[in-house]
C-alpha cells in the first residue's frame, strides 16, 4: 500500500520536474519553431494568467461576479506608468510601484467593495461594471486642466523593470544564449505566475478560502456559522484586485507604453470568459483557460484570409467573432457545462444536484 | 434661473426615457431576482430597427407619422421577439441554478445581442434621417422643442397605462403574486412560466418605444448605445427601489434631472475643472450613493436575503 503512494507520489513529482523544464526551455523551443512574435504571445498569456487568478479569487472562490476587473489593472499600469517614465520626471525603481500598485487596487477594491458588499451579490456586477467604465472616462479626460493622464494618448517611455543596472529591455547574453527582452520578462512573469499559483492553492485550503467557499455555496448558511460575510467578502474582492494592480505594473513595464484603450470592458469580459471556461474556482483549469482564450485571437487572425478565400471578401471582422464567440461560450457554458472545462471534483458535485 | 428651468426640462424629457427603460429592470428583477443585462442591448435593437425602417422610407414621400408609427410597430415586434426568446433560451433553463449562473448568461447574452447588431448594421454611428420639422415652444424663458413635447407626453401615458395594467387587471395581480412567492403563486393557478414570459413582452415592448425616442432625441444611433444608458436605467430603477413600477417611474425621472442640471452646472461649480464629458459619471455617483444610505431606494422596502 505504501509502495503504491511512494510510486504515485514520485510518478507526481517526477510530472512536476518535467513540467519544470518544459517552462523553463519553453521560449528558447518556441522562437526557432514560430517566431519571436510567439515568445510575446506567451508572455502576454502569462500576464493573463495572473489576472485570471485574481479574478478566480473573486468570481471563484468567493462567487462574487466583478464586471470591471480590467480597472483594477489599469489603475496598477497608471501608477506605474506615471511614477516610472518622464511624463512626471519621476523614476521609481519597480519592486517599490509593484506593491504599490497592489495596494492602491486593493484601496480601490475596498472603495468599490464596501458600499455594495453588504447587500446582495448583484449589486456588485453592476456597480463593478461602471466603475470599469467610469475609470476609463477619467483616464481619458485627466489630462486638462492638470495633465495627470495624458488622456486618450496616453503615457509612453515607459521605465522597463531593472535590477541595478541589469535593464529587461535590453539584450543580454549568457552562457551562449540570447536574452532578448521577451525572454528575460517571460521568466519574471512565469516566476509571478508561479507565485500566484502557489499563494490562489495555499488560500484556497486555508480558513478563509473556506470561509469564501462557504459564502459561495450558502451566504446565510456562512453567516449563521459565524463567519462575518462583509468583512471576508471584502478580503475577497480587494485581494483579487491587489493581483489586478501588480500584473498591470508588469504590463506597463513590459509595453512601455499604456492608453485608456487597453482597458476596455472588453477586456475584463475576456479575463472573466477564461476563469468561467477553464472552471470557476479551480486554479489548474483557470490556468487552462487563461492560456486557451490568450492563444484563441492568434487562431482568428487566420479566418480573416481564409473568409476572403472562401467568399471574396471578409463578412466578420476577428476580432467582433471573437466577441460573438465570448458571448456565446458564456451563455453555453453556464447553460451545458457550468462548473467549465476543468472542473474541480468539489464543484462538479455541486452543479450536479 | 432660465438655465436652471431649461435644464430641469431637458432633465425631465431624458428621465422619462430612463423611466422607460427601468420598468424593464425593475420588473425583471422583482420577479426572477435577475439583473438582464441584455436589456439595454433591446433599447439598442429598437432604436436601429427603428433607424433601419427611417433610411429607405425618409424620402419616399410617405407622411412621417405613417413612417414612425411602421417604426414603432417594427421595433416592438422585433423587441418583444427577442425578450421572450431570450428568457426562454438563456435564463429559465437557469432558474434553479446557483445564482452566478444566470447572470453569466445575461453578460454573454448582452455581447451577443451587441455585436450581432455590429454585424448587421456596421460599428459606425447611423445618423436620423431628416422626417419632420420640431417647432420651438417657450415656456417662461425655456425652449421646449413639440418633439421633446411628445416623448413625454408619450412616456407618461405609456407608464400611466403600464401603472393601471399592473394595479388594477388580473393578469396584474397574478404578476404582483407571483413576484411575491413564485411557489405559491402557482399553487394558486398562476401559470409561472406564461407570467415570466409576459414580464419580458412588456419590458422589451417599453424597451422599444424607449429605443426610439431615443433615436428621435438624440438623432443618432449606434452598436453600442445600450450600455451605458441600461447603466443609468439601472441606476433610475435602484434609486427608485428595485422591484417597485412606481419607484423605477419615479427613479428614472429624478435620474434625468439630476444628471440635467449636474453636467449643466458642473462647469460653473468647478472652475471649469470638470465639463460636462463628465456627464456620464453622474448617474453611476447616484448609483453608488443610493448604495451607501439607502439601499432600498426612495419607494422599496428593506428586504432581507431569503435562502
Amino acid at each position: 500500500m505504501s509502495g503504491l503512494k511512494n510510486a504515485s507520489l514520485a510518478a507526481r513529482l517526477f510530472g512536476y520536474a518535467a513540467l519544470a523544464v518544459v517552462l523553463l526551455v519553453l521560449p528558447f523551443v518556441v522562437e526557432p519553431l514560430l517566431g519571436r512574435a510567439w515568445v510575446r504571445i506567451i508572455d502576454i498569456a502569462l500576464l493573463f494568467v495572473l489576472l485570471a487568478l485574481g479574478l478566480n479569487i473573486v468570481v471563484g472562490f468567493a462567487g462574487l461576479l466583478d464586471l470591471g476587473y480590467v480597472a483594477f489593472f489599469a489603475v496598477g499600469a497608471y501608477l506605474y506608468a506615471l511614477l516610472a517614465s518622464p511624463h512626471f520626471g519621476i523614476h521609481w525603481p519597480f519592486f517599490l510601484l509593484l506593491p504599490m500598485g497592489a495596494a492602491l487596487a486593493c484601496l480601490f477594491g475596498v472603495l468599490l467593495g464596501a458600499p455594495t458588499l453588504r447587500l446582495r451579490g448583484d449589486y456588485l456586477a453592476i456597480v463593478t461594471l461602471g466603475f470599469g467604465e467610469i475609470i476609463r472616462i477619467f483616464l481619458n479626460n485627466l489630462n486638462r486642466p492638470v495633465n495627470i493622464t495624458n488622456g486618450p494618448l496616453g503615457i509612453t517611455l515607459i521605465e522597463p523593470i531593472r535590477f541595478g543596472d541589469f535593464s529587461l529591455s535590453q539584450q543580454h547574453t549568457l552562457a551562449g544564449l540570447t536574452f532578448a527582452p521577451v525572454h528575460s520578462y517571460y521568466y519574471v512573469f512565469l516566476a509571478c505566475v508561479v507565485l500566484a499559483i502557489v499563494v490562489s492553492l495555499r488560500l484556497e485550503d486555508s480558513r478563509i478560502g473556506r470561509a469564501w467557499i462557504a459564502i459561495r455555496e450558502d451566504e446565510i448558511a456562512a453567516k449563521a456559522m459565524g463567519i462575518h460575510t462583509r468583512n471576508v467578502k471584502l478580503l475577497a474582492f480587494a485581494m483579487g484586485a491587489s493581483f489586478g494592480g501588480v500584473s498591470g505594473g508588469l504590463f506597463a513595464a513590459f509595453q512601455g507604453f499604456v492608453s485608456p484603450e487597453s482597458f476596455a470592458l472588453l477586456d475584463s469580459i475576456m479575463i472573466l470568459c477564461m476563469v468561467v471556461l477553464g472552471g470557476m474556482g479551480h486554479v489548474p483549469g483557470v490556468v487552462l483557460g487563461a492560456i486557451l482564450l490568450t492563444a484563441l485571437p492568434e487562431a482568428l487572425r487566420y479566418v480573416g484570409p481564409l473568409q476572403q478565400a472562401w467568399f471574396g471578401r471578409v463578412l466578420i471582422d476577428p476580432s467582433d467573432l471573437r466577441m460573438l464567440l465570448f458571448g456565446l461560450a458564456l451563455v453555453l457554458m453556464m447553460l451545458f457545462r457550468p462548473a467549465g472545462l476543468w472542473p474541480s471534483r468539489v464543484r462538479k458535485r455541486e452543479f450536479a444536484e | 434661473m432660465d438655465i436652471f428651468l431649461q435644464q430641469i426640462i431637458n432633465g425631465l424629457v431624458l428621465g422619462s426615457i430612463y423611466a422607460l427603460v427601468a420598468l424593464g429592470y425593475t420588473m425583471v428583477y422583482g420577479i426572477l431576482g435577475l439583473i438582464n443585462f441584455a436589456h439595454g442591448d433591446i433599447v439598442m435593437i429598437g432604436a436601429m430597427v427603428a433607424l433601419a425602417i427611417f433610411h429607405p422610407l425618409a424620402a419616399s414621400g410617405i407622411p412621417a407619422p405613417v413612417i414612425l408609427l411602421l417604426a414603432l410597430t417594427a421595433s416592438i415586434a422585433i423587441c418583444v421577439t427577442l425578450g421572450m426568446s431570450i428568457e426562454r433560451i438563456a435564463y429559465r433553463p437557469l432558474r434553479r441554478a446557483p445564482r452566478l449562473a444566470p447572470l453569466i448568461t445575461a453578460i454573454g447574452v448582452s455581447i451577443l445581442i451587441q455585436y450581432t447588431a455590429a454585424l448587421i448594421w456596421g460599428k459606425q454611428y447611423i445618423s436620423l434621417p431628416p422626417l419632420f420639422k420640431t417647432t420651438q415652444l417657450t415656456i417662461g424663458g425655456a425652449h421646449l422643442t413639440d418633439l421633446q413635447a411628445v416623448i413625454f407626453l408619450l412616456a407618461c401615458t405609456v407608464m400611466g397605462g403600464l401603472y393601471w395594467f399592473v394595479t388594477r387587471t388580473r393578469m396584474g395581480a397574478a404578476m404582483r403574486a407571483t413576484e411575491q412567492n413564485p411557489d405559491v403563486a402557482g399553487l394558486m393557478g398562476i401559470n409561472i412560466n406564461f407570467i415570466i414570459s409576459l414580464t419580458f413582452v412588456i419590458g422589451s415592448g417599453l424597451a422599444a418605444v424607449a429605443g426610439l425616442m431615443v433615436v428621435l432625441y438624440y438623432g443618432i444611433g449606434h452598436y453600442y448605445m445600450g450600455f451605458i444608458l441600461g447603466l443609468k436605467a439601472f441606476t433610475a430603477a435602484v434609486l427608485g427601489g428595485i422591484g417597485n413600477v412606481t419607484g423605477a417611474m419615479l427613479g428614472g425621472l429624478l435620474l434625468g434631472v439630476i444628471e440635467s442640471l449636474a453636467s449643466g452646472y458642473i462647469g460653473d461649480l468647478t472652475g471649469g475643472v470638470f465639463g460636462s464629458n463628465y456627464r456620464d459619471v453622474f448617474a453611476f455617483l447616484v448609483l453608488v450613493l443610493v448604495l451607501i444610505f439607502r439601499p432600498s431606494g426612495l419607494m422599496g422596502q428593506p428586504s432581507a436575503e431569503r435562502a
